[in-house]
C-alpha cells in the first residue's frame, strides 16, 4: 500500500467505528480542504453514501464563495446539511472588527459558542432541505454526541497530542493530562451519560497529504485555494476579516502540490495567513480546550 | 516515499524529547524561524535554551517540564519519511507511552549514562515487548556527562541487553550520544573516538519496514454490515479492515464463531478501480453469494486456511492501566478486533513487577501498572489468535467503566467444559429446595409433562402468533401453557439492563432462570425470539436444566451447530404448522397420544 492509501484506510476504520459506535453522530464541515477530504473519505467508508449529518458554523463573515461551494455539494451528494449561528451575536455586532473584541474572543463568540450550542440543540439549527431547495429550521432537538472533525496533528502544537478518538466533558471540556490510551486499534468508545466525542480521522496527515490526496481522488475544492489571476491564493480558510491569502501562482492542485514540496510555501507555517492565532502565543490550544475544533 | 514511525521511550528526564530536538535541529527540519522563536522565548523568561522546549507545544507541558503526552513530530531523510513519537517517561503517563509506542514500528529506547538503568527503561523495555515492535536501539544519553567512558557505556549495555533478552528483545544496536551536545545524534564525533557504529540518523534509515502480514491467514474482523438503501442500493457490504493475509473473489470464507460459511461475491468501494483480491491493512467490503446473518464483531476466515481458536477462555499477558484494580466476580468488556464482549478474570497466575521482572506472589488482583499472567472468560466463545502466531488478532484491550484500562495479548486457548455459566447452574442446582410434589405427581395430574418451547426465526410476527396459536390450542385441551410474550418481560422484569454490551446476554440469562421456575411448576412454558444464535440457544439450555428445551424455527434455518427440533415452512397454513408441533410434542412425550 502507498502512504496515501494507509492513510485513507485508517481513516475509514476510524469513520466506520464511529458510526458504529455512536448513535448521535455528526461531521464538522468547514467547507475547507481538509474537512471536504474528510467527507470524501466519509464516502469510502459508507460506499458513496454520507449516513450522518454535516455541520456547518456560518459566522456570516465567510467568504461568499464558500457558502456557494457547499449548498452546491450539499445537492450533489445529498447530504444531510446542518447550519448553526450565532445569530444573537452577529446582530449586536459582537465581533471582530466592529465590536469590542479581539480576533480570538471574536472566534469564541462565533465559532466555540456557536458550536456548543448547535451541537446541544438548544439554539436553532438550519437544515437544507432538498425539496424546497432551502435551509429551514430543523425540527430535531436532540443532543448530537458524537463529532467527527478534520483536524490535523501538524497544524500546530497542541493538535499533535489529540486522540483519534477524544472524550470532551459536559462543558467541551478537553483534559489534556488524561486522555484515554489507543492502540490496535481500539479506541475509546464509551461513554458515560452527559459526555461526547470528538472524532478526529484525518490526525495523522499532513497538508501536502490532504492535497494528494484531493489530486489523487479529483475532490472537488473550493477555487478560492487556486490563484486566478492576480497572483495570490487562500492557504487556508476562514473569515475573511481574519483570513489573508498568500501570495502564490498555484492555479490548480498540481501546482499547489509542487508548491508545498518546493516552492517558497514548503516551510512556512500553513496558518500562518490565520491572524489569530498571533494574538496568544498559546492560542488555538486556549480555543481548543474551550472546544474550539 | 516510503514512511515509517519511530518511537522514543525511556525514563523521565533521561532527554527523550532533547533529542529529538536536536535531530530536528541539526537535520533542518524545523520550520523556517522556529529555533529563533524558542530562542528568543528563553532569553525572555531568563532560562537557558533547551532543544526539548521545541518540543513541548503545550502550556502544561512548559510549566512541568515533562512530558505527559506523545507528541508527533515529522522529518525526512533521502531515504524515507518519519513520524518520531516523544513517548513520556513518566509512569503517570504510561497510557500515554503505550498511545504513541503502539503505533510505531521501531523504538528507539533513550538511557542515561549517568543516572544508569532506572525503574522506566526497563518497564519500557517490557511494554515494547508485548506490544510486539521487534526493532529496538538502545542510546546511552549524556555521554558528555560521564566523560565519554566507554566502561560505562559497555557495563550499560551489558546489563540492559541481559534484561531484553529475558523478554526476548534483541536491539539493533547501542549507541552512545550526548543529545545537548549532538554527539552520534546527526554526526559521528571525534567525543567517542572508540565507537565505530552508526549515528542515531544513520539508524532511523537502517530500520526496516517489516511487514509480515501479507504472509499470514486471512483474518478479517467484520466491523460492520451495511445495507443503505438510498439510491436503490441493494447491497449487503460486510465492512471492515483486513488484518492479515489475503482474500479474492470466489474465495470460500467461514465467520467465527458462528461457523456460518459463504463465499466472497464482490469486492466493493468507491471510486476505486474495481478490484479482486484483497491485502493486509485496506479498510474494505465484500458481498457474499449467499446471505449469511451474522452480527459484526465476528472473524471472517477462509475456510481453506488455518482457522483461528474458538473459546470462551484464554491465557493471556496483560497490563493494567486503570485507576481501580482488576478483580475477580466483576464484569469487563472485551474488545478483540471487531468484537465486543462480557469479560471476566478467572484467575490470577502471576503478577510480575515490570520494572525489574520479578513475581509478585499471591497477588488476589491486578493493580494499576501491574503486569499479569492470568485466565479470562467471555461468556460465549470468541475467535481469536495466539499472539505467538498471529498477533493482529491475539491482542485485546478491555474497557472497565467507560475507560480502556488494560491490553493484553493471547498466550493459550484454555478449553475446558467448565464455564462460568456451568459453574452457576450446578450451584444453583445444588441449592434448589425441591418441591413436595414431584414432576412425576405433576405430569399425573396434568396429563402432560413440563417444556420449555421456544420459537425462533426471522419473521417475528410469524413467530409470535405460531407461539400464541400453540398456547391457545394447548389450553383448550386443558393443558398449563404459559405464552411468555418478550414484550412483556423488557418492559416489566428486564427493565433495569441498560448496559447495551449486555443487553441480549441478560435478557438470555433471565429468560431461562424463569424458564427453570415455570417449568419446576410442571407446566408447558412457551415463548418466540427473534435474531438469536446457536450459543443464546444453548445458554437457555443450560438454564432450564434439568428440564428439557425444544427448539422450533420458522423460516430459514441460520443454526450453524445447534440442532432445532423443528423447522417450520414460513408459508405453511397455521392449521398445519400446529399439526407438526402437535405431532412433534407427541413425539417427544410431552403429551399423552390419547389426549389430542
Amino acid at each position: 500500500m502507498t502512504h496515501l492509501e494507509k492513510l485513507e484506510a485508517t481513516s475509514v476504520h476510524i469513520l466506520r467505528e464511529a458510526y458504529r459506535e455512536f448513535k448521535s453522530l455528526v461531521m464538522l464541515w468547514s467547507i475547507g480542504k481538509d474537512s471536504t477530504a474528510m467527507l470524501w473519505l466519509t464516502r469510502k467508508a459508507f460506499f458513496g453514501h454520507v449516513p450522518f449529518p454535516l455541520v456547518h458554523i456560518d459566522t456570516a463573515f465567510k467568504i461568499p464563495e464558500m457558502i456557494a461551494y457547499r449548498d452546491k455539494l450539499a445537492r450533489e451528494w445529498r447530504l444531510n446539511m446542518i447550519v448553526g449561528q450565532n445569530t444573537q451575536a452577529i446582530a449586536e455586532k459582537r465581533t471582530f472588527p466592529d465590536g469590542k473584541l479581539s480576533r480570538l474572543e471574536c472566534c469564541k463568540v462565533l465559532k466555540s459558542e456557536a458550536l456548543k450550542h448547535t451541537l446541544s440543540g438548544d439554539w436553532t439549527r438550519f437544515r437544507f432541505d432538498h425539496k424546497l431547495g432551502k435551509y429551514v429550521e430543523d425540527t430535531n432537538k436532540e443532543p448530537y454526541t458524537g463529532v467527527i472533525v478534520g483536524a490535523r496533528a501538524d497544524e500546530e502544537g497542541s493538535r499533535s497530542k489529540e486522540r483519534y478518538f477524544s472524550p470532551r466533558d459536559r462543558d467541551s471540556e478537553w483534559d489534556i493530562g488524561d486522555q484515554p490510551p489507543e492502540l490496535w486499534g481500539q479506541y475509546k468508545t464509551d461513554f458515560a451519560p452527559g459526555t461526547h466525542v470528538r472524532v478526529h480521522p484525518l490526525l495523522d496527515w499532513t497538508e501536502l497529504d490532504i492535497w494528494e490526496y484531493i489530486g489523487k481522488e479529483n475532490i472537488p475544492v473550493v477555487p478560492l485555494y487556486f490563484n486566478r489571476g492576480d497572483g495570490k491564493r487562500y492557504r487556508s480558510l476562514g473569515c475573511w476579516p481574519c483570513t489573508a491569502p498568500v501570495e502564490s501562482t498555484a492555479g490548480n492542485v498540481q501546482e499547489v502540490i509542487e508548491e508545498l514540496k518546493t516552492g517558497k510555501l514548503a516551510n512556512i507555517a500553513e496558518r500562518s495567513g490565520r491572524e489569530q492565532d498571533k494574538e496568544d502565543s498559546g492560542g488555538l490550544e486556549t480555543l481548543r480546550r474551550g472546544g474550539y475544533m | 516515499m516510503e514512511q515509517i514511525s519511530v518511537v522514543v521511550v525511556g525514563h523521565v528526564d533521561h532527554g527523550k524529547s532533547t533529542l529529538i530536538g536536536r535531530l530536528l535541529a541539526d537535520t533542518n527540519s524545523l520550520p523556517q524561524g522556529k529555533l529563533e522563536q524558542v530562542r528568543t522565548m528563553c532569553v525572555r523568561n531568563a532560562k537557558p535554551f533547551e532543544y526539548a522546549f521545541l518540543l513541548d507545544a503545550l502550556k502544561d507541558e512548559q510549566s512541568q517540564g515533562i512530558t505527559i503526552d506523545t507528541a508527533r513530530c515529522f522529518f525526512k531523510t533521502e531515504k524515507r519519511r518519519y513520524i518520531i513519537i516523544d513517548a513520556p517517561g513518566h509512569i503517570e503517563f504510561l497510557k500515554n507511552m503505550i498511545t504513541g509506542a503502539a503505533r510505531a514500528d521501531a523504538a528507539f529506547i533513550v538511557i542515561d549514562a549517568e543516572e544508569g538503568i532506572k525503574e522506566n527503561s526497563r518497564r519500557h523495555g517490557y511494554m515494547i515487548s508485548m506490544l510486539g515492535i521487534g526493532q529496538v536501539s538502545v542510546l546511552v544519553n549524556k555521554m558528555d556527562l560521564v566523560g565519554y567512558k566507554e566502561e560505562i557505556f559497555n557495563e550499560i549495555r551489558k546489563e540492559y541487553t541481559d534484561f531484553l533478552g529475558r523478554l526476548n528483545v534483541h536491539p539493533a544496536n547501542f549507541i552512545p550520544i550526548s543529545a545537548f551536545k549532538g554527539v552520534n545524534v546527526a554526526s559521528t564525533s571525534d567525543r567517542t573516538p572508540w565507537y565505530r557504529g552508526m549515528t542515531v540518523l544513520e539508524q532511523f534509515d537502517a530500520f526496516e519496514k517489516g511487514d509480515v502480514r501479507a504472509s499470514l491467514p486471512f483474518r478479517f474482523p467484520v466491523q460492520d454490515i451495511y445495507k443503505f438503501t438510498e439510491d436503490g442500493d441493494t447491497r449487503r457490504i460486510f465492512a471492515g479492515t483486513v488484518e492479515t493475509g489475503k482474500a479474492e473473489m470466489g474465495d470460500k470464507i467461514v465467520f467465527l464463531p458462528s461457523g456460518k460459511r459463504s463465499r466472497i461475491n464482490t469486492i466493493e468501494g468507491f471510486n476505486t478501480p474495481g478490484r479482486t483480491i484483497v491485502a493486509p491493512g485496506e479498510a474494505v467490503g465484500f458481498t457474499l453469494q449467499t446471505q449469511v446473518y451474522v452480527k459484526p464483531g465476528e472473524l471472517m476466515v477462509k475456510a481453506a486456511e488455518d482457522q483461528p481458536h474458538v473459546s470462551p477462555r484464554f491465557r493471556a499477558n496483560l497490563f493494567w492501566m486503570g485507576h481501580a484494580p482488576m478483580i475477580k466476580d466483576k464484569k469487563y468488556k472485551l474488545k478483540l478486533g471487531a468484537l465486543r464482549a462480557p469479560l471476566q478474570l478467572v484467575e490470577i497466575l502471576n503478577v510480575i513487577d515490570a520494572s525489574d521482572l520479578t513475581s509478585v506472589a499471591n497477588k488476589q488482583q491486578v493493580d494499576r501498572h501491574d503486569v499479569a499472567e492470568c485466565i479470562l472468560e467471555a461468556p460465549r466463545p470468541v475467535a481469536f489468535d495466539l499472539s505467538g502466531k498471529i498477533r493482529f488478532t491475539g491482542r485485546f484491550v478491555i474497557v472497565d467503566n467507560y475507560e480502556i484500562a488494560g491490553a493484553g495479548i493471547v498466550l493459550e486457548d484454555i478449553r475446558s467444559e467448565d464455564s462460568a455459566l456451568r459453574r452457576h447452574v450446578s450451584d444453583r442446582e445444588f441449592a434448589w429446595e425441591s418441591s413436595g410434589i414431584s414432576s412425576a405427581q405433576r405430569t399425573a395430574a396434568y396429563g402432560h409433562s413440563a417444556k420449555f418451547v421456544v420459537f425462533t426465526g426471522d419473521h417475528q410476527e410469524k413467530t409470535e402468533v405460531l407461539a400464541a396459536a400453540l398456547e391457545k390450542h394447548l389450553f383448550s385441551h386443558n393443558f398449563k401453557t404459559y405464552y411468555l410474550r418478550m414484550a412483556n418481560v423488557i418492559s416489566g422484569l428486564d427493565v433495569d439492563i441498560k448496559h447495551e454490551s449486555e443487553v441480549r446476554d441478560e435478557h438470555i440469562r433471565r429468560l431461562g432462570e424463569l424458564a427453570r421456575i415455570l417449568t419446576d411448576s410442571g407446566q408447558i412454558f412457551i415463548t418466540s425470539l427473534s435474531n438469536v444464535d446457536d450459543y443464546d440457544l444453548k445458554t437457555l439450555e443450560l438454564l432450564n436444566k434439568p428440564n428439557e428445551i425444544l427448539v422450533i424455527n420458522v423460516g430459514e434455518n441460520h443454526f450453524s451447530h445447534y440442532q432445532v427440533a423443528l423447522t417450520l415452512d414460513v408459508q405453511a397454513e397455521e392449521v398445519h404448522s400446529l399439526e407438526k408441533v402437535a405431532a412433534l410434542l407427541k413425539e417427544k412425550k410431552v403429551i399423552l397420544e390419547y389426549y389430542l
